[in-house]
């Protein structure tokens, strides 16, 4: 029921937006004075209420970047939660200005669904848990078992595709919500549950006794993440992706929390000094002020900061950096040159 | 809609005869003329932002090779198969459910309608909680809590009940042995089709002799005995008639056989008892609308209660309980889009899975209307030419 009357809103709203066609998403926010995010329906680490009702999560943090850099105030946020299937269609007929919900970056999404991808935040991948009674230390070994996943996601076509390509037979059951879906794991549904890996790791750790659960090794797609912004709005498309290889280039030249305005007085490294806005006009490159990136970083820290502070050794989850590393210490990050 | 501006402005412009005819054409020009451009509108912006998003529109993508995983199909498919093909399963799915869901709503709405008015207090009680109980709770919430007594109340493929020999029960589906017909089977169906077709002539011929002399033949009797005889001698005589391929527990799950997966059961469960509560209250409202004192003069004349019941209630009641009951029947057809909800792979189900995908909500959206609507439509011109049966004929 909330699936359908909602495209049906989408619908309505891809209809009747034809007279805001033509005006920037970045006019709008800033008129409106708040920033709508699209987020998840609650994914621990990348995004959900916590115990006082707030949203937080490393996609979160992405959207409080930008709302800071735009609006000065990290808490202009309108957060509307989108079930996997809503993620697209709420972000290309603007009911929301960004999607920031573990959204993978693909080509006909990319090229075909009326959205643009900004930068991959995060590289992940899909692979499946199971039980630790079940005995399988392998996903090959999973022939003949049923898999819960959710529908509307790359998960259910990878699942498919990696049973096609190792030619065993896997009983799909698809559920509406990624909560139904795990659910049903949990009381025996099925054999296994698969998505990307870190969110597998953040619902092991909803379960009652996660040691009971086990992740198996295979990954066996690519699932870069990236926040989403509707296609053909290229003045608000580069604001979000140079906010975000602000934040990127931020842990890689030391920039933190703490000590960005410290940084700003004092750097020498010219580099620095254009990013944080004390010489040269950058900011005016994404019609911002010069203060831009400085109000972002002090909003949410840089990449590296918001990363442990959602999947760091000190939370539940523990993802290790891996790929998410910066490309100097052996990981993918690549923030563009600010300049 | 039309008759708001017809009555009020026909009273304003209240000219003589002819007059009026030509304001009231130019009205109800006017109201078209402003439908079609809203319309057109409507049509044309969608056209240009679609285009400006370089989202594709029409129907060429129902023949890409969609990829979709679909467990539960009522034919073979596979994910290499296109997106066209997977959306008509889905619909194949809905009828499916459609179909089955209002014979078994049918049947149990009739069985607790007639409780309902029973005269043993504790019976008609029990169904008076049925109904108010299901009426009154939203049905997704009736279907979450089946899916979860489903799957919670069996056990693990590994430990599961075996009732019968070949039948299976576990969390995964019930199991049961899959038939494979051999020759004699159609004999056997052959000598069915006879005795149906004898029993008919028997209650033919019994009518016309009640007609004549008043006294009819036992047909209840003379038919059942060679529906059951008929088939069973051609059973015995013929070579082969039938053999089951049973499920066989392997690895994970049983293979083979006939599965009635949980999610599906906990659907047809969840629409039936719940469309049930419906039908029994029309069925209800039919019974008691007839007035006690036909039952009384039938009863005077010496009738039968099962001739009673056939021929002065049922007649009488079924002219008030049909057309609610057709309302409750296209409810159930549209009812079973929340079979989303617990994981049923039905037409809405894996439309939304085609949106996901493609992004052309426009398309699977105006399917999904065109389908219910057929569906819809086909059940309310069935059950008005039922009511047309049943209506009191006028001389």
């Amino acid at each position: 029921m909330t699936k359908k009357s909602c495209a049906l809103i989408a619908v309505a709203v891809l209809i009747f937006s034809a007279a805001a066609v033509f005006a920037g998403t970045l006019e709008n926010v800033k008129s409106n004075d708040i920033l709508t995010l699209g987020v998840s329906e609650g994914v621990p680490g990348f995004s959900a209420p916590d115990d006082k009702g707030v949203w937080a999560g490393f996609d979160v943090d992405m959207g409080r970047a930008v709302a800071a850099a735009v609006l000065g105030d990290p808490e202009k946020i309108k957060y509307v939660p989108l079930a996997s299937k809503q993620k697209i269609v709420a972000v290309s007929s603007g009911q929301v200005d960004i999607t920031s919900r573990t959204t993978t970056w693909t080509m006909k999404r990319d090229a075909k669904q009326g959205v643009d991808f900004t930068v991959a935040v995060f590289y992940d991948g899909q692979g499946f848990m199971t039980t630790k009674a079940s005995g399988v230390t392998s996903a090959k070994d999973l022939d003949g078992a049923s898999v819960c996943v959710t529908s509307g996601t790359t998960s259910e076509l990878n699942v498919a595709d990696f049973s096609r390509a190792n030619g065993i037979k896997l009983e799909t059951v698809v559920f509406e919500g990624k909560k139904e879906a795990f659910h049903a794991y949990v009381t025996g549904r099925c054999d296994a549950f698969t998505t990307d890996m870190s969110q597998i790791a953040s619902l092991r750790t909803t379960t009652e006794n996660p040691g009971d659960h086990v992740i198996l090794p295979e990954i066996f797609s690519k699932e870069p993440l990236s926040p989403l912004v509707k296609h053909g709005d290229n003045q608000w498309k580069d604001l979000v992706t140079w906010v975000i290889n602000g934040l990127i280039e931020a842990e890689e030249k030391g920039i933190t929390q703490a000590n960005v305005a410290e940084m700003k007085s004092s750097s020498q490294d010219p580099t620095v000094q254009r990013m944080l806005g004390a010489t040269g006009d950058v900011g005016s490159f994404v019609n911002l002020d010069n203060d831009w990136l400085v109000r972002a970083i002090q909003a949410v820290g840089n990449y590296g900061e918001i990363y442990d502070r959602h999947f760091g050794p000190e939370t539940k989850l523990d993802i290790p950096r891996g790929l998410n590393n910066l490309w100097t210490k052996g990981g993918l990050l690549y923030a563009m040159p600010i300049r | 809609m039309r008759c708001v501006p017809y009555v009020n402005l026909s009273a304003i412009f209240s000219a003589g005869g002819a007059g009026r005819t030509v304001v009231n054409l130019l009205i109800q020009g006017a109201v078209v003329g402003v439908v079609a451009f809203v319309s057109w509108t409507l049509f044309d912006n969608t056209q240009a932002n679609l285009e400006a998003r370089n989202i594709a529109s029409g129907f060429g993508f129902m023949n890409v090779e969609g990829g979709l995983p679909i467990n539960d199909t009522l034919l073979p498919y596979e994910p290499s198969d296109t997106y066209g093909y997977a959306f008509f399963l889905g619909v194949l799915n809905t009828l499916y459910v459609a179909f089955l869901g209002i014979i078994l709503s049918t049947i149990i709405g009739i069985i607790i309608g007639c409780a309902r008015v029973s005269s043993n207090w504790i019976v008609s009680r029990l169904a008076a909680v049925y109904v108010e109980v299901l009426r009154n709770v939203p049905l997704l919430l009736t279907l979450f809590f089946t899916y979860a007594v489903v799957l919670a109340s069996l056990p693990h493929p590994r430990r599961s009940f075996n009732p019968l020999a070949g039948v299976f029960i576990n969390n995964r589906g019930i199991y049961l042995p899959d038939p494979h017909p051999h020759t004699g089977f159609w004999f056997v169906s052959a000598a069915l089709l006879l005795a149906l077709f004898i029993t008919y002539l028997v209650f033919r011929i019994s009518k016309r002799k009640r007609d004549l002399t008043g006294e009819g033949l036992p047909t209840a009797r003379i038919g059942f005995s060679l529906i059951i005889i008929l088939p069973a001698l051609v059973f015995y005589l013929a070579p082969s008639v039938l053999d089951f391929e049973f499920a066989v527990l392997k690895g994970f799950n049983y293979r083979g056989g006939i599965v009635l997966r949980p999610e599906f059961s906990a659907l047809m469960f969840g629409l039936v008892l719940y469309t049930a509560a419906f039908i029994a209250e029309n069925v209800r409202s039919g019974i008691q609308s007839v007035k006690k004192g036909q039952t009384e003069a039938a009863n005077a004349l010496g009738l039968k209660s099962t001739l009673i019941m056939r021929k002065v209630v049922l007649p009488q009641a079924l002219r008030v309980s049909i057309p609610a009951t057709t309302n409750d029947y296209t409810s159930l057809v549209k009812n079973s889009s929340l079979a989303v909800a617990i994981g049923y792979p039905d037409m809405v189900s894996i439309g939304g899975t085609i949106i996901g995908q493609n992004d052309q909500a426009i398309e699977i959206i105006g399917l999904w209307m065109a389908v219910y609507l057929a569906i819809n439509l086909v059940i309310s011109s069935l059950m008005n030419w039922a009511n047309s049966k049943v209506q009191v004929v006028e001389r």
